[in-house]
């Protein structure tokens, strides 16, 4: 019996193991790419240990198109994706505040609407929202990146939401009773107790925002405002041949924010996620 | 600062306290930013682009109103029936592949391990990164016809693929990206597996049911409704694929995988054909909301409710 589940734990591992490395593996590929040449990487081999390390890759992609370096494209992505990622977190968290646990008038009526912007695909609005900028002189500006975000995203105030529902009335009312006004009651019981939901919002909208390439192209006319994911595109985009090497350089360093956030909060991640509101 | 040592709602001592109190008050301030960005960044928008599909407009010039002129054309252009059904297409082959291969690891990662927490992330990290250009370079790269897969296809003597050049392959490298992208589906089916009272299988395994009946009859009726919000979730985010085919199809070949968003795209802003983008944006709209309401209406039979039974 014992044999036997030792036995079944191992297969188990190893089966978890192995699709997990071939899962990852692209990505692996690319990392070693930063440190090979044009012919080594197109070599085909499956060999992810560089022949050599070519660290000249980094500077060379690093001094980036033109006159503009990396250096600016790391600037501009980083800050577009903090403003919109503390944009998405403080909005959505009063919104998701007011519609769980405020009865008001016409809460059904937002909630019902709000719904229905989750189910609103992104790009139906796009052309629309396009126009509205164009007019208002918003186009070549970081503006449409950043400032929708300060009023709220569905997918987030819905996560929230669920959270909410896990946090018990009762806290509220002694909160209430205890001195508290509606207002203080979100900023220190329920904004604190939604940590993880908050941690779980940051993570999924960094990486959304930071990955984000069509928003940048859209809005962002001059290499001085471009971001990194655009930068990343103009390596393909050379009309000489692609210096790969320094492509998938950049490409790795591209993808270290995103890491270093997931590293740091991945453990609350999970707990996040509460499914207990979607059954009826 | 202002603060009530009341309780709130009608006991306020002053008009003004009563005022600010009052859960009117507190719901529409905190829901006020919801409210003010919906009525800006989508009804006028939206209600702008109506008017705008019934003009001729190239954001140059004053817009001509052309009546429904757009939607008779659009009806007409085999390159946007082409892109609603390559669409479609590209929805009904990743969608499913994405939420079974979700489930299925979600599932498999329940078995109690100390290292279940390394591989969620593992599983995680392709959704983590996968929306971004420099993974789509990637995938570009290996699927080229030169590149890592054909080469290794060729060594192992099985028939290469010609991925890009091909208009029946090109879909497939697109597709499978978009199913390797299952983690946060994983992550909800996760949170939603975490959350089935373990005494249901307590009383099903005591009533002699194997493995095989405890999935179909306790795991995945506890799970539809977790089911139906990834399904919606990934059927938006499916038919709205862009970046993706940008980088690496660019639409081709011969517009096998020119999506309706890139078609929108190179309509909109690409050929300044305003009009005819709006046009194209209200008539997706309404295949969307048809569809959604379509599984809404379809989750009555296959969504198990708890408050019913």
């Amino acid at each position: 019996m014992k044999a036997k589940k030792v036995f079944s734990s191992t297969i188990y591992h190893i089966f978890i193991g192995v699709l997990g490395f071939i899962m990852v593996y692209p990505v692996l590929w690319m990392i070693s790419g930063s440190l090979k040449n044009n012919p080594e990487i197109l070599s085909g081999s499956l060999n992810l240990i560089p022949p050599a390390w070519r660290w000249d890759n980094f500077s060379r992609g690093w001094a980036g198109f033109g006159h503009v370096t990396f250096t600016t494209f790391f600037k501009n992505s980083l800050l577009i994706t903090v403003i919109g990622t503390l944009g998405t977190v403080l909005s959505s968290s009063c919104i998701a505040y007011a519609l769980a646990r405020i009865k008001f008038r016409g809460r059904k009526l937002i909630f019902t609407v709000m719904i229905g912007t989750m189910l609103l695909p992104g790009q139906v609005v796009m052309i629309p929202q396009y126009l509205i900028y164009n007019r208002i002189g918003w186009v070549g500006t970081k503006l449409p990146l950043t400032v929708p975000h300060f009023f709220g995203a569905a997918f987030f105030i819905y996560m929230m939401m669920q959270f909410m529902a896990g946090i018990p009335k009762e806290l509220d009312e002694a909160a209430i009773i205890d001195g508290c006004s509606k207002y203080t009651v979100f900023s220190r019981v329920i904004f604190p107790l939604l940590k993880p939901a908050l941690i779980s919002t940051i993570i999924i909208q960094f990486y959304w925002k930071w990955d984000d390439y069509m928003g940048p192209m859209l809005y962002l006319g001059k290499p001085e405002a471009y971001t990194v994911s655009i930068a990343v595109k103009l390596f393909a985009d050379a009309t000489s041949t692609t210096d790969y090497g320094a492509m998938f350089a950049m490409s790795t360093l591209s993808m270290i924010p995103v890491f270093l956030i997931f590293l740091f909060f991945n453990r609350y991640l999970v707990d996040g996620i509460s499914t207990s509101g979607l059954k009826g | 600062m202002l603060r009530s040592k009341t309780t709130g709602n009608e006991s306020g001592r002053t008009p003004w306290n009563r005022f600010l109190y009052n859960n009117n008050t507190v719901g529409y301030t905190f829901a006020s930013p919801f409210i003010i960005g919906f009525l800006v960044f989508t009804i006028i928008p939206m209600l702008s682009s109506l008017y705008y599909s019934c003009t001729n407009y190239n954001m140059i010039e004053k817009e001509t109103f052309i009546g429904i002129a757009n939607y008779v054309n659009l009806f007409k252009d085999e390159r946007f029936i082409n892109s609603v059904l390559v669409t479609l297409q590209y929805v009904v082959f990743s969608v499913p592949l994405k939420l079974a291969f979700a489930l299925f690891i979600a599932f498999l990662l329940t078995r109690p391990s100390r290292l279940v927490s390394f591989y969620r992330s593992l599983y995680y990290l392709p959704s983590l990164i996968g929306g971004s250009v420099a993974v789509a370079l990637v995938w570009k790269e290996l699927f080229a016809r030169k590149g890592l897969i054909n080469t290794n296809l060729g060594k192992l003597g099985i028939h290469t693929v010609n991925w890009f050049g091909n208009m029946s392959a090109a879909k497939w490298p697109i597709i499978l990206m978009t199913a390797w992208q299952f983690g946060s589906s994983m992550l909800i089916f996760a949170a939603g597996l975490k959350e089935i009272p373990s005494s249901y299988y307590e009383a099903a395994k005591i009533d002699g049911a194997n493995g095989w009946q405890i999935f179909w009859r306790i795991t995945m009726p506890c799970l539809s409704p977790v089911i139906m919000f990834n399904l919606i979730m990934q059927l938006i985010s499916s038919f709205m694929v862009f970046t993706q085919a940008f980088v690496i199809t660019g639409g081709g070949p011969n517009d096998a995988t020119m999506y309706y968003a890139l078609y929108v795209y190179k309509q909109g802003i690409q050929t300044r054909n305003m009009g005819y983008a709006s046009a194209m944006s209200w008539v997706m709209l309404l295949i969307m909301g048809t569809i959604t309401a379509i599984v809404f209406k379809t989750s009555k039979h296959w969504v198990f409710n708890e408050s019913e039974s």
